[in-house]
């Protein structure tokens, strides 16, 4: 299934934050999206994931999403958005529940998303026990289970510290590989961005605008740490963003 | 500084946080026991003023030998638990209205602060007319004055219930009815729970005060009798027992808190 943004603009009362957005994205394809900080990022992915409406414009679903999945566009949160009071298997069946599926495959689809998690040992643990990366890995768990057509995830790595965002990174890589998935990433990492995205989409400080859309066609198995041809391109998306990140970070924030 | 001496560095740290001690809480206790039988033994406390603590647990003996313990106390207990758990209940469900709509927080809630701040045992001539002198005044007078911190406490845990878990449960397509039961009901059951804390106390000070008009049975009415006999003892034995009932409430919203709420960062 395939995603298009036509003409996106959104406002929150008179401050225009988004403005006049397209591009598409293609199934198995990981579109990120980077810019500076308050340009809209995160409101981008809230009206791609519907969660939002924007003031004008429209998002397309084309195609039909495939029947087994029982939610097309599923987030994956900065913060795990876990419930602290489910455990790691009561978190993943909460989004189960309220579909039509019986207690057994119910169970059978927890079982298989927390082995393709590596998670399997930790099925009755508590959100309270678990490492920032470990929770992470039960809200991509969570996302894997309702087999989503398109994944939203924002800034999925930024609330972790380096050494385990590097793990959780190649675990996403290792996910994507066995079974390609389509994603949009909104992430201000630009490591991350030329790790995993086929397409990188700058934003503008706000209004958010496309600058530039980067398109890297090395494939994502193949993709080092310290390849310079990847650095090559960090250093001409910084490039791009450097001097809107610098007038970005002395703005008042007026939300 | 210009010597190449070696000092350890001076520990500035620890301090401000607490270890519980038993030990510590019970000798404080028993210590001002015994100082008080001591001091009505010797005479520098006199009778008059307070009764000795034996002489009130002989009082207390008394009342369980004549059988009126069980009277006065089923009375109390009754009127208690009919009061609290209603007044609770509806606290609840109705803090959970104005908590999830907006019309009905805009109705309710100047309503629930202008109310909750009348002290309940004002309306008891009120309700003395409105349900009668026997018992329904009395749980009335109970209910109405834990509704109120249970509405108060109920919406305020809905308040902060996490809004990133309630957009998570939107996310993933979760009807609502589901998102209030399994996301918004939890997230606002400690609130609730330090709510029942503090409507327990409430219900038990109004029970007593309740108490004090026109009723035959009860720990109030026994209070009120011997306060009105100058019999000291009894009367410190009746508060003695109001006291036990407010720790044993403590104690079980205590273990609920413990069972429900397993889930949180200790």
């Amino acid at each position: 299934m395939d995603l298009q943004l036509n003409n996106i603009t959104h406002a929150y009362g008179d401050m225009a934050v988004l403005d006049d957005i397209n591009f598409s994205v293609a199934g198995g394809e990981i579109v990120c999206i980077v810019g500076p900080s308050g340009c809209g990022k995160s409101t981008l992915l809230r009206l791609i994931g519907g969660l939002e409406r924007p003031t004008s414009g429209e998002v397309l679903l084309l195609g039909q999403p495939p029947q087994t999945s029982l939610n097309p566009l599923t987030y994956i949160f900065q913060d795990f958005a876990l419930l602290p009071w489910r455990t790691v298997a009561g978190n993943i069946s909460l989004a189960l529940e309220d579909h039509p599926i019986s207690k057994q495959e119910s169970k059978q689809i927890i079982d298989d998303v927390l082995s393709r998690t590596h998670l399997s040992d930790f099925r009755n643990a508590w959100p309270r026990q678990l490492s920032g990366g470990m929770k992470q890995r039960v809200a991509i768990a969570r996302a894997l289970a309702v087999s989503p057509a398109v994944m939203l995830m924002d800034e999925p790595l930024s609330a972790l510290d380096s050494q385990t965002r590097e793990l959780l990174m190649d675990d996403l890589i290792s996910l994507w590989v066995r079974e390609s998935f389509t994603a949009i990433y909104v992430t201000h990492n630009l490591h991350e961005a030329v790790r995993f995205g086929h397409k990188i989409v700058v934003l503008s400080r706000r209004p958010g605008k496309v600058r530039e859309i980067v398109e890297i066609d090395k494939p994502l198995d193949a993709r080092s740490t310290d390849s310079p041809e990847l650095e090559e391109i960090q250093r001409y998306l910084w490039g791009l963003m450097r001097e809107e990140a610098r007038v970005a970070d002395r703005e008042l924030i007026n939300v | 500084m210009s010597e190449n001496k070696a000092n350890q560095v001076p520990f500035r740290g620890g301090g401000f946080s607490h270890k519980p001690s038993f030990l510590i809480s019970i000798t404080v206790f028993v210590t001002l026991i015994l100082f008080w039988e001591f001091g009505s033994r010797v005479g520098f406390i006199s009778n008059l003023v307070l009764p000795a603590p034996s002489e009130a647990f002989i009082a207390f003996l008394q009342l369980i030998e004549t059988g009126m313990l069980w009277k006065h106390l089923s009375a109390s207990l009754q009127r208690l638990a009919l009061g609290w758990t209603f007044g609770t209940l509806l606290g609840v469900a109705v803090g959970l209205l104005i908590g999830l709509f907006s019309i009905v927080r805009a109705g309710l809630s100047p309503l629930v602060s202008a109310i909750f701040a009348i002290p309940k045992i004002a309306l008891l001539p009120l309700f003395i007319i409105w349900f009668g002198i026997g018992e329904g005044s009395k749980v009335a007078t109970i209910l109405f004055g834990t509704f109120f911190p249970t509405v108060i406490a109920t919406y305020g845990g809905v308040d902060n219930v996490d809004r990133n878990l309630i957009r998570m449960g939107q996310s993933f397509g979760l009807s609502r009815l589901s998102i209030v039961r399994k996301i918004i009901l939890p997230g606002a059951l400690p609130a609730i729970l330090s709510g029942f804390r503090i409507s327990a106390s409430i219900g038990i000070i109004l029970l007593v005060a309740a108490e004090m008009i026109g009723a035959e049975f009860g720990v109030g009415a026994y209070i009120l009798l011997a306060g009105s006999l100058m019999a000291t003892d009894q009367l410190i034995a009746g508060v003695s027992i109001l006291s036990f009932m407010g720790l044993t409430m403590a104690w079980i919203i205590g273990k609920a808190e413990n069972y429900f709420l397993k889930w949180r960062v200790l």
